[in-house]
């Protein structure tokens, strides 16, 4: 049986009127990547503050690494490692300084504490800026520091609080890959994000979190498969194409055809993937309707928090 | 995982994160050296102000008036300077450093403990900058060294047991600059309606009582006792606690840690990033 690295049930926590957790339950298997997925204010940073021992939760229990946040806190911070929605660096240490100063507070000798120091540094690409303050560093940088410290005392548990919220695309790719191979190494991960496409590419399960709660949990693929199947998109270049197209398909189709006019578009949902995708070309080409673009959609995670919660996931943010 | 052989012994573990945290502070003032200088600045220029502009005009009797001066304006720097730790900790949380810090095995109190002994320092620093600027300007101790040594210990231990105090506002409100703010809502009744600048014994009733019971009065009076900047023509204050100025100090220093010490403690651990 697979050990659950990260479990709660029922967390409730109130801030005055506001409910940021409503009964919040969640079971993380050892050595896997969970991704939490909400909205602003769904209450995903206040779920990794009850797991990091930062907050006492009102009600509920949660366990990681097998220890109770609560009743076990202090031996937990020994297992767990954090990196905040916020890099929280000090500008005006160096790299090297911060992770040092972390080590020492982790417990590590000196000597042990400045060679973890250097080779996290070393890992995470920050060697040539590693004594120079932290006030000089991009926003990619510091992120990747404050995640060099949570992994200074290889914690088998980690948590990361929106990792790549506020970086521009390509620190967000170089984080994706660092994260990536934290993963391959075999850390349980709890990765929260208001990315969806950060939480696919990312995690190998997914938690949509809305209110304080969990709504839906699965694989990405179960949660597309929960909000309907895969369909065919077409592009056609003439309008008179349009309704050729919609011939043509008609025996494919596992659903209503849906057609854009302005956009030539033509949605068509199908079984069988890639196969279906192939006859559809075929049978297009033998009847010569003119093909901009097609390709076969499964719905975005977008699409899945609008039907799990009849709202955008953006909606929400202020 | 983290094997046995990187871990220092814990026994001494508190102490060590204490020192940690205080020394990642240094390396700010290191680094951002504009602090330490507009903490001494001021003090610098107060000393100058009070020497040359008011000094004239200020007359006590049997001593000068720039060495009368000096332990009042060495008593109102150390309160300031122990703003600095309500500041420095609103700052780390709301940089979300100190989230990071409770995330950590380290000891409950490393973050206050070091905070406190930093500041601490600073205060050394620019009780060494004054006393020069007080040198050069004309002030001398004329006790022995003994006293002296006494007198700089009392204030700095003054100061130490308002860094707590600041530690308290520092963790109870939302932003650094609130800090200072509210610090100043303390500081200046603390500091004039005292025996800092003038004798208290011309004050209106309520106003005297308060100056008489005043700890800055207590610390005030004591430094100057000290450091030898009274003689038997100045008028003796008639309160007690101002006859009693090292006993009233320091009963004002426990006071001061036994209610703030806990508080910020309570704070801390309810601290968040807000
Ligand atoms: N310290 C706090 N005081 C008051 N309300 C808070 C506090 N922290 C979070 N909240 C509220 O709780 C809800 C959940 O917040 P949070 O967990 O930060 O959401 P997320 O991280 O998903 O954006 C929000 O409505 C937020 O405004
Ligand atoms: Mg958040």
């Amino acid at each position: 049986m697979m050990e659950i690295a990260i479990e709660a049930e029922g967390l409730v926590k109130k801030y005055g009127a506001v409910v940021a957790l409503d009964g919040f339950d969640l079971s993380v298997p050892q050595g896997t990547v969970m991704g939490l997925l909400g909205p602003n204010g769904a209450g995903k940073t206040t779920a990794v503050r009850v797991f990091t021992t930062l907050l006492k939760p009102d009600a509920g229990r949660a366990r990681v690494a097998g220890l109770d946040v609560v009743a076990d806190a202090r031996r937990l911070r020994g297992l767990i490692g954090l990196s905040g929605q916020y890099a929280a660096v000090d500008e005006h240490l160096t790299g090297f300084e911060n992770l040092d100063m972390v080590g020492r507070l982790y417990g590590f000798t000196a000597k042990a504490s400045r060679e973890r120091a250097r080779a996290l540094l070393a890992r995470f690409d920050l060697e040539d800026a590693a004594d120079r303050p932290v006030k000089g560093y991009s926003g990619g940088m510091r992120r990747r520091l404050d995640l060099a410290g949570a992994l200074v005392a290889q914690p088998p548990v980690l948590f990361l609080d929106e990792p790549t919220t506020g970086l521009d695309p390509r620190s967000r790719l170089g984080m994706w890959d660092v994260i990536s191979e934290l993963v391959a190494a075999g850390s349980t991960l709890l990765l929260t994000t208001q990315y969806l496409e950060e939480a696919d590419h990312l995690a190998s399960r997914i938690a949509v979190i809305d209110h304080g709660k969990v709504i839906a949990l699965g694989t990405s693929d179960d949660l597309k498969n929960q909000v309907g199947g895969e369909r065919l998109e077409l592009t056609v270049s003439t309008p008179a194409d349009i309704d050729s197209a919609r011939a043509v398909l008609a025996p494919l189709a596992s659903g209503e055809i849906t057609v854009d006019e302005p956009a030539r578009r033509v949605t068509v949902p199908v079984t069988g993937g890639a196969s279906a995708l192939m006859e559809s070309l075929r049978r297009l080409d033998a009847e010569a309707v003119k093909v901009l673009d097609v390709g076969l959609r499964r719905p975005s995670l977008d699409d899945v928090f609008l039907t799990l919660t009849g709202h955008a996931a953006e909606e929400e943010s202020s | 995982m983290t094997t046995e052989s990187m871990l220092a012994n814990p026994a001494f573990k508190p102490l060590r994160d204490g020192i940690t945290v205080a020394r990642r502070n240094l390396i700010k003032i290191k680094r951002v050296p504009d602090l330490l200088v507009f903490t001494t600045l001021s003090p610098i220029m107060f000393v100058l102000l009070f020497a040359y502009v008011f000094g004239s005009a200020i007359d006590v009797p049997g001593v000068s008036y720039r060495e009368y001066l000096m332990a009042g304006i060495f008593t109102q720097t150390m309160l300031f300077g122990s703003t600095l730790t309500g500041y420095g900790l609103a700052e780390d949380i709301q940089k979300g450093i100190v989230d990071r810090f409770r995330s950590l095995p380290m000891a409950r109190s490393a973050l206050l403990v070091g905070r406190t002994t930093s500041d601490l320092v600073n205060n050394v620093i620019v009780i060494i900058v004054m006393s020069v600027t007080g040198l050069i300007v004309g002030w001398r101790i004329h006790s022995s060294p003994l006293e002296a040594l006494g007198g700089f210990a009392l204030l700095l231990l003054f100061a130490y047991a308002f860094s707590w105090v600041f530690a308290v506002v520092g963790l109870s409100v939302r932003s650094p600059e609130v800090v200072n703010n509210a610090s100043f809502i303390f500081i200046f009744p603390l500091t004039f309606i005292a025996n800092t600048f003038v004798g208290v014994t011309d004050l209106p009733g309520p106003l005297k009582a308060f100056a008489e019971w005043n700890p800055v009065s207590a610390v005030t009076q004591a430094a100057r006792d000290l450091f030898g900047n009274t003689n038997p023509a100045v008028p003796q204050p008639d309160a007690w606690p101002l006859r009693h100025p090292v006993f009233t100090s320091l009963a004002w220093v426990v006071v001061l840690l036994i209610v703030s010490v806990p508080l910020a403690v309570n704070r801390y651990k309810k601290a968040a990033s807000r």
